[in-house]
């Protein structure tokens, strides 16, 4: 923490950063209001899978770039999982120099145009930002501006390709290709090592490919990133489940040295109440695997897709304004969100539900479903709903729902989507026996280094943490990366 | 990228596909199913693995054509390629020396159920095969069931090969003359829900290979959900073999007929491109 504290104050001494600092008065810059997102119209976007934020003008960036005050103690920093450069990469913007802002966030960050988009900013760096701390004001846009070096390097066509080790060749092998597997395979290949990922599905990127829509996370954003990974030549296999298509052993034969696990929680929980398989009732995962891994939604492929005219969606996750406002997208004439707490408690981003909110979408909230009813071809046509209260705190802090008796009424439905939750991929753990995990089916791994029970397998991301964000498995990914990179050290010596 | 090395017709619309898919071939065993996406538009479908050639480095698929990814497959010829191939899926079937095992298959299911006969033969047991279909076109594969079988028991509807009746005539004329230790039903689910009712009534234990709709086959997204006693089970990762005495045979009719319709506008605008 010393020698962090350090770095940053020469950092911030620079003749570079002492002189933009002066160049506007604290007072002047506090005074500056936030920036606010372009946005495509609420009646247009909710129609077609365009990006809602278009990002941000050079003129905005310009100016959002100036409220930041460099602090002396930059708080917002440790808000951050990754612990990016904040100021840094701030000031580079303010100076102009878009490309040195992109280097800065690759410093410690693999996917700053996936993060810019899709963090939690309000609850990890903006909450720690000064303005908010201190000021009681509006955050520095810490994560549009992010977004906005990201894309500036992307579409300069001009993408810095960290530099890697002379090859070591050792084989070092990923399961999976989500966030967590893409920021360890980046430091593995800086670090020399034969870096292969292996992914189940046919696509490379996890969630960010089959769950986050397009119009929040457009699909090419997320291939450029894939790209440059495959430029610091990283291999990626498809279609190759590790455990089923070969054994761990297998592969330990073929010269693997190490493996991190990164298989994601992508088992969908339901809520065993009556009349769930109906027709017509579908995991949220399933409804945007369809609509975004597969397609559907476009007539040239092949897989089908139910567009109801009245949908529910149950939850008040990411996952839940997703599939809601997908449905919305899809032609449904209503389209809701049925959600057993208040808004106050909803674990989405507030960015989504402004949007979803904006877009159209119904909020029934404190409101819980019971049972669903069908027609009789077994297609869901109605479903019993039940109001709820806010009671005590539970255990996470958040004031539990307590069912109102006697509140009970039906809503007519065609189409629902349950998005409760998913739990961790049992698939890994299944197949090797010598693997220490929790009750609820997570890897249990040493917090520093990532190291699984069984020496040379690591883990991280939602695997290890059962559902978090895509930052938090990226950090996970980067210790796991450190800590591999020892172990292997130590065993070649031997 | 796969490549088909070989096709050959077993009827019309039933043709067998040999694919290169060499760590497949190592890590199959009977039971085990794969996904297949033909290209770029397709769907992912399910498809269980008829056999394997570790050597060649292939797996065999046997393929109805009944709508639009079936009737792709069907098309391909040796040479060319298909997308994605990911497996083994699925929980191998448990095979074991019973004593005599019915194995009943019924139109699209006499595929999947050739690897599990030629299975409980080598385990030592005494199959008695019987192969049910509308008519003698939709009965494939009965000289290799032969092969593996003690005794071959062909069922039609119209009566147009072997005997006229359903698959259930013909289990019970086996279950009337010996004794029976295990079943295995494999074909539409109307079919294997009037197997399972048969054999039930003579407590016999029955196993039903579901063929659920899927998307992923990993367990991620809970399209192949079915009640099995009461539970919801995924049929990728839990199956596909369950008691068919405690399957939901109606609610898995029912959910097979979800997209019925938009199959069948889909399989229209194929048939006339
Ligand atoms: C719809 C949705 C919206 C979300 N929105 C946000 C958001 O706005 N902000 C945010 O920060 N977070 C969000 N999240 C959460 C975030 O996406 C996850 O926390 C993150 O993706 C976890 O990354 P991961 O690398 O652990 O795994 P995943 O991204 O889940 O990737 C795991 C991969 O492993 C593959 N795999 C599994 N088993 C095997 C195997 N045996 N062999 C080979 N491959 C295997 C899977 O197919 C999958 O592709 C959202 C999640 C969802 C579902
Ligand atoms: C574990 C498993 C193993 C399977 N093994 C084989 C196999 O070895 N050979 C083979 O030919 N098929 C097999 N199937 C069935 C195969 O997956 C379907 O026939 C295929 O998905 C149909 O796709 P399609 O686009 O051609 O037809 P669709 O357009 O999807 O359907 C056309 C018609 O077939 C009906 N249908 C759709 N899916 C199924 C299904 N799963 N079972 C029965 N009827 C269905 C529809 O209701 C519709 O009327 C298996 C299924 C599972 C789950
Ligand atoms: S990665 Fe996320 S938490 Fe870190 S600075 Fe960027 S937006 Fe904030
Ligand atoms: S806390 Fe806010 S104002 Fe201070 S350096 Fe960080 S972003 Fe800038
Ligand atoms: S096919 Fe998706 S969970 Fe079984």
């Amino acid at each position: 923490m010393e020698n962090l504290t350090t770095y940053l104050t020469q950092e911030r001494d620079q003749e570079w950063r002492t002189e933009i600092r002066a160049k506007i008065k604290l007072k002047e810059r506090t005074l500056k209001l936030r920036v606010k997102m372009n946005e495509v119209d609420p009646d247009i976007r909710n129609k077609n899978s365009v990006e809602v934020n278009s990002g941000l003008t050079v003129d905005q960036a310009l100016l959002e770039a100036q409220r930041c005050v460099d602090c002396i103690d930059p708080t917002c920093i440790t808000g951050c999982p990754v612990g990016i450069n904040i100021p840094k990469f701030i000031k580079k913007i303010e100076i102009g120099d878009f490309l040195s802002a992109a280097s800065v966030l690759k410093e410690t960050n693999t996917l700053p145009a996936v993060c810019g988009r899709v963090c939690p900013q309000e609850k990890q760096c903006e909450a720690q930002c000064y303005y908010t701390l201190k000021l009681k004001k509006e955050p520095v846009a810490i994560g549009y501006l992010e977004r906005f070096a990201a894309d500036y390097e992307q579409n300069s066509g001009k993408m810095s390709i960290p530099e890697v080790e002379k090859s070591n060749n050792l084989k070092v092998a990923a399961i999976g290709s989500g966030p967590a597997s893409l920021a360890w395979a980046a430091d593995m290949a800086k670090f020399g090592y034969d870096v292969t990922v292996f992914e189940a599905l046919h696509e490379i990127g996890g969630v960010l490919k089959y769950g986050i829509p397009e119009f929040r996370l457009p699909n090419t954003v997320v291939d450029v990133e894939i790209e440059s990974l495959r430029e610091m030549g990283v291999k990626f296999i498809t279609n190759f489940i590790v455990g089923r298509t070969a054994s761990f052993e297998d592969l330990r034969t073929q010269g693997f040295q190490a493996f991190f696990v990164a298989s994601g929680a992508g088992l969908p929980r339901f809520m065993d109440i009556p009349g769930e398989n109906y027709i017509g009732v579908f995991s949220s995962n399933e409804y945007l695997t369809r609509v975004n891994l597969m397609n559907a939604a476009n007539p040239e492929y092949d897989t089908p897709v139910m567009s109801g005219k009245n949908v529910a969606v149950i939850g008040g996750g990411n996952t839940a304004m997703d599939a809601v406002r997908t449905a919305k997208r899809l032609g449904a004439e209503t389209s809701r969100i049925i959600y057993r707490r208040s808004l106050n408690e909803m674990p989405a981003r507030v960015e989504e539900v402004k949007h979803a909110m904006e877009e159209g979408i119904e909020f029934l909230n404190l409101n819980n479903p019971l049972e669903y009813y069908a027609d009789e071809n077994g297609r869901v046509n109605r479903m019993k709903v039940q109001k709820m209260e806010l009671g005590e705190p539970d255990s996470s802090g958040r004031r539990s729902p307590v069912p109102i008796e006697g509140s009970e009424y039906f809503l007519d439905v065609d189409t629902v989507i349950v998005s409760v939750g998913v739990s961790p991929n049992p698939l890994i753990p299944a197949c090797l026996s010598d693997l220490k995990v929790s009750k609820w089916g997570t890897i249990i791994v040493d917090k520093e280094t990532m190291q699984s029970s069984i020496p040379d397998i690591f883990a991280g991301g939602d695997i290890v943490r059962g559902g978090a964000t895509v930052i938090l498995a990226m950090g996970d990914g980067r210790k796991a990366a450190a800590g591999m990179h020892q172990y292997i050290a130590e065993k070649v010596k031997k | 990228m796969n490549v088909v090395v070989e096709k050959i017709f077993f009827s019309e619309k039933v043709a067998k596909l040999v694919i290169q898919a060499p760590e497949i071939a190592r890590s199959r065993k009977a039971g085990h199913f794969v996904i297949v996406r033909v290209d770029k538009f397709g769907e992912r479908i399910p498809l269980t693995i008829a056999g394997a050639n570790i050597e060649k480095g292939t797996i065999d698929i046997i393929v109805q054509e009944v709508g639009v990814s079936s009737s792709k497959l069907c098309k391909l010829n040796a040479g060319d390629t298909i997308l994605d191939v990911v497996g083994p899926l699925g929980k191998a079937t448990h095979i074991e020396k019973v004593g005599t095992v019915i194995a009943a298959g019924g139109g699209v299911g006499i595929a999947p159920l050739f690897p599990i006969v030629e299975a409980f033969k080598k385990a030592g047991n005494r199959v008695i095969t019987v192969l049910a279909a509308r008519n003698k076109d939709l009965i494939i594969l009965e000289d290799q069931m032969r092969q593996f079988s003690d005794e071959v028991i062909v069922m039609t509807d119209d009566g147009s090969s072997g005997k006229k009746g359903l698959v259930t005539q013909g289990i019970e004329e086996v279950i009337a003359r010996e004794k029976v230790d295990l079943a295995v039903a494999i074909g539409p689910a109307v079919m294997m829900k009037f197997a399972a009712l048969t054999t039930k009534k003579y407590d016999i234990p029955t196993l039903a290979s579901l063929n659920t709709i899927m998307v992923d086959g990993t367990g991620m997204c809970g399209a192949c959900r079915v009640s099995v006693g009461g539970e919801t089970k995924f049929v990728c990762v839990d199956g596909p073999e369950f008691d068919a005495h405690k399957v939901n045979f109606d609610e898995m009719l029912f959910r097979l007929s979800a997209y019925q319709k938009q199959e069948v506008e889909a399989f229209q605008s194929f048939l006339n491109k």
